[in-house]
């Protein structure tokens, strides 16, 4: 086995042994499934109301969708203002610091008595839990520009703005996509969060409305679902991530 | 201290005709704080450099050589004294140089071709014809990077290029635009020595085939001897050109000069004078207030 097989199936190997250890102890020490059940027991409440769980499922990734998205609108125009001007860096980055420090379940009620239940308050949560990492990693690719290289551009008679987009964007691409791998698992636990209050809808619901019943099965197959979700999100931005910006990551395969 | 011109009785091939570049007395403090506190970076820099002339600069590290080259692209307007390039005072930016590094700094998602076309995507009168002429300007590109060896590597991008090969990249980059004048700030520095001569000769060459006036900045005593037609020697705290000296030696130059005993004798009448600059700062005995190391 080679190297990079290895590495390919080393996550695999990992998953299968963990599996393994959990059902083991679950039997082993005979855990009543009402408190902490077996991933076989997982498994067959996965299947078994597997057309539920689909449902909340589809709602709680089409709402994470919609509320990344405009999370990567939003956090990538502050980005740009904050890293493109020292007085907007000055300005708003310590408010953006203490704000991100706010723990975003507790804006869910607040959200609630805005917009109502439902997907309103869903959607800003995962917004809110998210837009923090594409910011500070757009802002930090375009303000650490080469001096000498900005030097070399100025001379030529370059506006600030075509350094920012002939270096500064490109350059903070491979930052972009490494913060987007991040946003996007938060973004999953922002909706998660909020839908377990205010909603009737999505994963978070389903997971109170099984705690509430001790179906604790149910509950753990839909964290299993949520997991999933976020880990193929991560993994398609990955592969955007090499597609686009293979120039940084020359390392890797070489 | 004044500008000892150390030529015996050869006067300096910028005075014949008007020169290119003319610095008369200028002074530069980085702030209005360090100018109210006269902490120049610069003091009284006044030198004159010819068209086509081939300067070097050199002196102990942090002694304004980098705020000299700001002052001459028009980066950074002096607080005192007035600055004249190609008969016009500096107000700006100057399109007419190129400039590289100790760095190459080019862009790692650009193959060499698109790092050394990047300038004509910005200064005009290119950058206005720069999509519907690329081709033409690829072609020049193309010529330019064949001339200092990287025929073949157009596509390659500037990871895949050794050191001395990313620095030849970024002269080319410094040229496309045709400037008048060229600067270059430790260009080699960071190459091993074997490379850097085999860069020096390339850059005698580009100057020797296109006579833009070049002004190198630069620790090596010899590499400033081999290219240079007058070799600056500044000090530093606050920055002074301090020796004007000529070298006349012969060219075309050979890199085999460097092992005469011309070459290494000028070589260490340079030293001396750093060596004097050095000392005089060690011992302090100058008869100013402290200076403040001033940040580039």
């Amino acid at each position: 086995m080679t190297r990079r097989d290895k590495e390919r199936y080393a996550p695999w190997a990992l998953l299968v042994a963990t599996l393994l250890l959990w059902e083991l102890i679950c039997r082993g020490f005979n855990v009543s499934e009402f408190i902490f059940p077996s991933p076989s027991r997982i498994a067959t409440q996965l299947w078994e109301f597997r057309a539920v769980i689909a449902g909340h499922a589809w709602r709680t990734f089409w709402v994470t969708m919609v509320g990344f998205g405009i999370s990567i609108v939003v956090g990538t125009l502050l980005g740009f203002l904050i890293g493109s001007s020292r007085t907007a860096y000055a300005a708003i980055y310590p408010l953006m610091t203490g704000f991100n420090a706010l723990p975003k379940a507790a804006f869910v009620p607040i959200l609630v008595v805005w917009f109502g239940i439902g997907v309103g308050p869903a959607v800003l949560t995962a917004f809110l839990i998210s837009f923090f990492p594409i910011t500070v990693n757009i802002a930090t690719g375009l303000a650490t520009i080469e001096p000498e290289l900005e030097d070399v551009l100025r001379v030529l008679g370059a506006k600030r703005w075509d350094v920012l987009v002939k270096v500064g964007l490109p350059r903070s691409m491979p930052y972009f996509y490494g913060s987007l791998k991040v946003a996007i698992t938060l973004a999953f636990v922002g909706t998660t969060v909020s839908e377990m209050t205010a909603s009737n809808e999505g994963i978070g619901y389903l997971l109170m409305a099984a705690g509430s019943s001790m179906q604790m099965g149910l509950a753990f197959a839909g964290l299993v679902v949520v997991g999933a979700m976020a880990m193929g999100m991560y993994e398609l931005f990955a592969v955007v991530e090499k597609r686009t910006t293979g120039w940084a990551h020359r390392g890797a395969h070489a | 201290m004044t500008l000892a011109a150390n030529g015996q009785g050869h006067p300096g091939r910028s005075e014949e005709s008007p020169p290119f570049v003319d610095f008369a007395h200028v002074w530069l403090a980085y702030n209005e704080e360090l100018l109210a506190n006269e902490q120049f970076a610069v003091e009284d820099i006044d030198l004159r450099i010819g068209a086509g002339e081939f300067i070097a600069i050199v002196g102990p590290s942090g002694c304004g050589k980098s705020t000299f080259m700001k002052l001459a692209t028009g980066l950074r307007m002096p607080s005192k004294g007035t600055i004249l390039i190609d008969g016009r005072e500096v107000a700006g930016p100057l399109k007419i140089t190129g400039m590289a590094f100790q760095s190459s700094s080019l862009l790692p998602w650009r193959t060499t071709l698109d790092n050394v076309l990047l300038p004509l995507e910005i200064v005009e009168p290119y950058r206005s014809t720069f999509r519907a002429k690329r081709d033409e300007y690829a072609e020049k590109a193309k010529k330019l990077l064949q001339s200092v060896g990287l025929g073949g590597y157009e596509n390659k991008f500037p990871w895949e290029l050794s050191g001395g090969m990313q620095q030849r990249a970024s002269i080319c980059r410094a040229l496309i635009h045709e400037p008048k004048m060229l600067l270059l700030d430790e260009p080699f520095g960071a190459l091993d020595a074997f490379t850097r001569e085999e860069l020096w000769c390339i850059l005698r060459d580009l100057w020797t085939a296109q006579r833009f006036t070049v002004i190198l900045v630069t620790h090596d005593l010899r590499e400033a001897v081999f290219l240079a037609d007058t070799v600056y020697v500044m000090s530093r705290g606050p920055g002074r050109m301090l020796v004007r000296r000529e070298i006349e030696l012969p060219r075309p130059r050979d890199l085999e000069v460097t092992y005469t005993k011309g070459f290494t004798d000028v070589v260490h009448e340079l030293r001396e004078h750093i060596g004097a600059i050095r000392k005089l700062l060690t011992s302090n005995t100058e008869d100013r207030k402290p200076t403040v190391e001033i940040a580039q």
